[in-house]
């Protein structure tokens, strides 16, 4: 089961985009954030959710697997990382192949750049920026059961339905308990290729 | 080690896996902290220093480091796992570093000696002599309450101190005032006359213990973020949220009970409340009989206020009234929190004191979980009253009506009490009395009254009425640019201070870079200028600490007694609680746990409240409420916040808040029209507000300020204006061009992706979700 990694709870978002400011201040990446902020009922309600890199573990991120250069490193502790800037050549592969819509290209720099879970400051114990600074802990960093211990009865789910493609993710989402049985829906509202079921 | 406080009742929701000896306080890097490598922190190497302060923004006060790089300059900030926050931030927290070597920053003494006149960099010698010549020409030929004097509640406790006896003392006017003014004072003055003491009663902490938590007129998730991690941690234990407030806010959204009444009714719904819970018996009458006054009286006032009458005020179904008040009653331990929604109005007094007794009769007084709170909005809203800054309060919020009071003051100041003045004016009372040419000298000390006071056109008018006008400010608010003289002072980096928080907890900010060369501590100008008007003996003070020693003693005895309360203990504790009588004294953080209030009977004085319509009364030409507010990314006037390039571009103008039925899209240009004016501003077309009721955030200056539009009118008893309901009409603007492009500011430099389109006359990004979000 998933490790230490960060669990996002949309219903505890309030918008504030603390995350995003916070992720400026990461030193692999300073004065860019890697976070979107998306309002999922705009006109209608505040909700609103933020994305970071879901660190993809299956298949095995395809922001990686699709990038010619091998730019794209994975750690053992799977974290996906950013691109190697002595390897990237800038062609977006990774943008069109990511079904979270997370990484970034500079174009000026012909370099992509995306949330590596702040990785200089996780190898050292520390949490994320993002999810330090996180002031409703829409954005929480540590292990399932640490979690739960905090939010008794929270339920997670880390794999997505995308079509028929299922993606299973590092980074988890906390799911209404009645929804956790099968993946959350990532992209079409398609639950059935040829007849069968696919959640 | 962790930075501790006294009162640590509970466990708060701490990222478990944070270490929490990483950084303790008056550690200097990581690699002291221990679990870092020292080898393998590149920022360390670099010779990074972590200084522990809080944020300089509201008054939640959260706890901080700013990192300083070996040539001593802040460059960013990091985390701090103090007892308010735990490490929690909100972006304007984050971004606050940047404000210290932003390329705004004054740094040279201006002055012009008329307002036709350019501003020239003056010296400080120069500055300093125009504005004592200037104060003694006015105050020889007018009297000494010609002049006046307004200050700030986000200055230090110290500052607030000394303007406070410069006013009195120096200047020796009774024309002192500041804006926290426009803050928390209808709480304040409820406070006062239920409780006998001006502050919440209870610490944020006691949010997790409750059962029900009622959120009247505060939009904690934009306001004060970092509070909504103890909100959901009540939620986490089961906790009902009920949230009082005309728009779905990010918090009314998860509420159990979302009342969304119409703006300027609270009193009439907390009454109606209140006759559900006398009618169906679930008062605490044994609490009652114990601890109470005027219980009788109130409980015959609300019999006329059943739900159903209360439901017509208030535009609510009557059903929702019942259904809180049997929340709120049933449960074991209820909390109240109000902020400026229900503060800011011609009866805001009033409305607390309606939520107060609300919370009186169910029993939920002093104890853990129950009990009542306002948020304040100022860093130091709490504080920058409590030692004499504001028209009527003399240090220790002794009165200055009291001739006891006067005369301990007078023994602590060394001067004669017939030399005390008696008590001012309001700040909007001080503008009026500058356009009677009443009052024909200012100085203004960290506020910015263009932008925050209501009624923008009689606030200029008052300004340029005036004589003279000094400020002092870091960046040239709009404010500022209107005064003869702007004296650059430093930010809250670098000095050091104590400001108390919403909770009354009095924290330590230290200094973590030397100003810029020009610039000088607001301590320093002020006993400059003290000196120059021959009261140099009274402000001998070399810095903040030496105020402080003197605050400390001035405060001793009194209901907010600082006296116990030292700087070297702050640094320890990470947060003292007034009232701290002595040095062994642990602080209050909860008040009346022995059933005392501080009445000198020991009693709550519960309050007889009627309520009545908001001063702007509707009519066929102006039939909505227009109500303001904050956005999360903007603190206040927003002199601060609008520079910096993060925040910019997170919310880069105002808008107005409709709903669809008014017929708008989102982003057509729309007209709103009071009696004060009319200006123009795209519309957020959203379901998120009431139908009768428009919304436009209030950090902006002309020709987008809010507050061009809000009216004048005060609570007659704490004297704040009533910002959040004015009549209003909405209309279709004929151009997209006449939606003004936001104010340029160089700190969008920044970053570079930070930078705003100039020429894009819509909102490119929905504030808070209401609107098409963009990915950056």
């Amino acid at each position: 089961m998933m490790g230490r990694t960060i669990f996002i709870d949309p219903g505890r978002c309030i918008g504030c985009q603390a995350c995003v400011s916070a992720c400026r201040e990461c030193d692999s990446h300073r004065g860019k954030s890697m976070i979107h902020l998306d309002y999922t009922e705009p006109g209608m309600s505040v909700a609103s959710l933020p994305t970071v890199c879901m660190h993809c573990e299956d298949p095995v991120a395809p922001c990686a697997e699709v990038c010619p250069a091998d730019a794209i490193l994975v750690t053992a502790d799977g974290v996906v990382q950013q691109a190697d800037t002595t390897r990237c050549i800038g062609c977006a592969n990774c943008v069109n192949a990511c079904p979270f819509g997370v990484p970034k290209i500079d174009l000026q720099a012909k370099l992509q750049m995306k949330c590596n879970l702040c990785y200089d400051r996780t190898a050292y114990g520390l949490a994320p920026m993002c999810a330090t600074v996180c002031p409703t802990g829409a954005l929480f960093y540590g292990t399932l059961e640490e979690l739960q211990a905090e939010r008794p009865g929270v339920q997670v789910a880390d794999s997505f339905a995308f079509g028929d493609v299922m993606v299973s993710t590092g980074v988890a989402m906390v799911v209404p308990a009645d929804k956790v049985q099968w993946p959350v829906p990532g992209g079409l509202p398609v639950v059935e290729v040829n007849g069968v079921d696919v959640r | 080690m962790t930075a501790t406080d006294p009162v640590k009742a509970v466990s708060l929701p701490v990222p478990v896996s944070i270490d929490p000896s990483i950084a303790p306080p008056g550690t200097r890097n990581f690699r002291d902290a221990g679990g870092i490598p020292a080898d393998q922190w590149h920022a360390d190497q670099n010779g990074e220093t972590l200084v522990p302060t809080h944020c300089c923004f509201c008054g939640v006060q959260c706890g901080m480091y700013l990192r300083v790089d070996k040539h001593g300059k802040v460059f960013g900030v990091e985390p701090r796992n103090h007892d308010i926050n735990r490490m929690r931030l909100c972006p304007k927290g984050i971004n606050a570093y940047q404000q210290v070597n932003h390329p705004d920053r004054l740094t040279a003494p201006l002055m012009r000696r008329s307002r036709d006149e350019e501003f020239k960099e003056a010296s400080w010698e120069e500055a300093l002599d125009f504005t004592v010549s200037e104060i003694r020409r006015i105050q020889q030929a007018y009297g000494n309450d010609a002049f006046g004097l307004l200050g700030g509640a986000s200055l230090f406790s110290e500052k607030t101190y000394l303007v406070g006896k410069f006013a009195r003392v120096a200047l020796k006017t009774k024309h002192v005032d500041y804006n926290g003014r426009l803050c928390m004072v209808s709480a304040a003055g409820a406070n006062k006359l239920a409780f006998g003491i001006d502050r919440a009663g209870n610490p944020f902490s006691d949010i997790l213990l409750t059962d029900c938590l009622l959120i009247a007129g505060s939009n904690v998730g934009e306001c004060f973020p970092v509070m909504t991690q103890y909100l959901w941690g009540a939620r986490d234990r089961g906790a009902s949220l009920i949230v009082i407030d005309p728009r779905e806010t990010a918090i009314a959204r998860t509420a159990d009970i979302h009342v969304a009444l119409k703006p300027g009714t609270d009193a009439a719904f907390f009454n109606a409340v209140l006759h559900v819970i006398v009618a169906e018996g679930l008062t605490d009458e044994t609490y009652l009989a114990a601890h109470t006054t005027g219980w009788e009286e109130v409980k015959q006032t609300v019999a006329a206020y059943p739900p159903a009458r209360s439901a017509e005020i208030c535009g609510i179904p009557a059903e929702q009234i019942v259904q809180v008040a049997r929340v709120f009653a049933a449960a074991d331990k209820a909390m109240a929190w109000h902020a400026r929604g229900i503060e800011h109005h011609s009866q805001g007094v009033e409305n607390c004191l309606t939520v107060i007794n609300l919370c009186v009769a169910t029993g939920n007084i002093g104890k853990p979980g129950a009990g009542y709170g306002t948020i304040t909005g100022q860093g130091n809203g709490q504080g920058g009253r409590e030692h004499g800054q504001k028209s009527d309060l003399l240090p220790g919020g002794r009165s200055i009506s009291n001739p006891e009071h006067r005369a301990q003051i007078c023994r602590i100041w060394g001067i004669e009490e017939s030399e005390l003045p008696g008590a001012g004016t309001s700040m909007m009372e001080m503008v009026w009395q500058m356009q009677r040419r009443e009052i024909r000298g200012l100085i203004g000390i960290c506020n910015n009254p263009f932008v925050s006071l209501p009624n923008y056109a009689v606030v200029k008018d008052g300004y340029d009425t005036a004589e003279f006008h000094a400020q002092f400010d870091f960046f040239l608010s709009e404010t500022a640019a209107n005064a003869h003289v702007v004296f650059p002072v430093t930010t809250w980096a670098e000095d050091e201070g104590v400001m108390a928080n919403a909770e009354a907890r009095v924290v330590k900010h230290n200094k973590a870079q030397e100003p810029p060369a020009g610039v000088r501590t607001d301590t320093w100008v002020i006993c400059e200028l003290a000196r120059r008007l021959g009261a140099g003996h009274h402000f001998d003070f070399p810095g903040s600490r030496e105020v402080f020693e003197e605050l400390r003693v001035a405060s001793a005895g009194t209901v907010n007694d600082y006296y116990g309360i030292t700087y070297e203990r702050l640094e320890e504790t990470g947060g003292i609680a007034w009232p701290c009588p002595s040095t062994e004294h642990p602080g209050t953080p909860r008040l009346f746990e022995d059933g005392r209030t501080c009445h000198p009977d020991g009693k709550i004085h519960m309050q007889v409240v009627e309520w009545h319509p908001p001063m702007d009364a509707y009519t066929e030409e102006y039939p909505l409420s227009l109500t303001t507010g904050r956005t999360v990314a903007h603190f206040l006037s927003g002199n601060q916040t609008r520079r910096l390039g993060a925040l910019v571009e997170q919310t880069p103008r105002p808008w107005v808040e409709v709903h669809p039925s008014h017929g708008f899209r989102n982003g057509d240009p729309v007209r709103v029209v009071t009696r004060r004016g009319s200006e123009v501003f795209p519309a957020l077309v959203t379901e998120a507000i009431r139908p009768d009721t428009v919304f436009i955030p209030y950090h902006w200056p002309v020709p987008t300020a809010a507050n061009a539009l809000t009216i004048d009118a005060l609570d007659p008893r704490s004297k704040i204006p009533e910002y959040k309901v004015c009549a209003a009409r909405v209309e279709a603007a004929d151009r997209i061009d006449e939606v003004p492009a936001p104010p340029t500011a160089p700190g969008q430099e920044a970053y570079p992706e930070a930078q705003v389109s100039r020429t894009d006359p819509l909102p490119p990004t929905s504030p808070q979700g209401r609107g098409t979000a963009e990915r950056s």
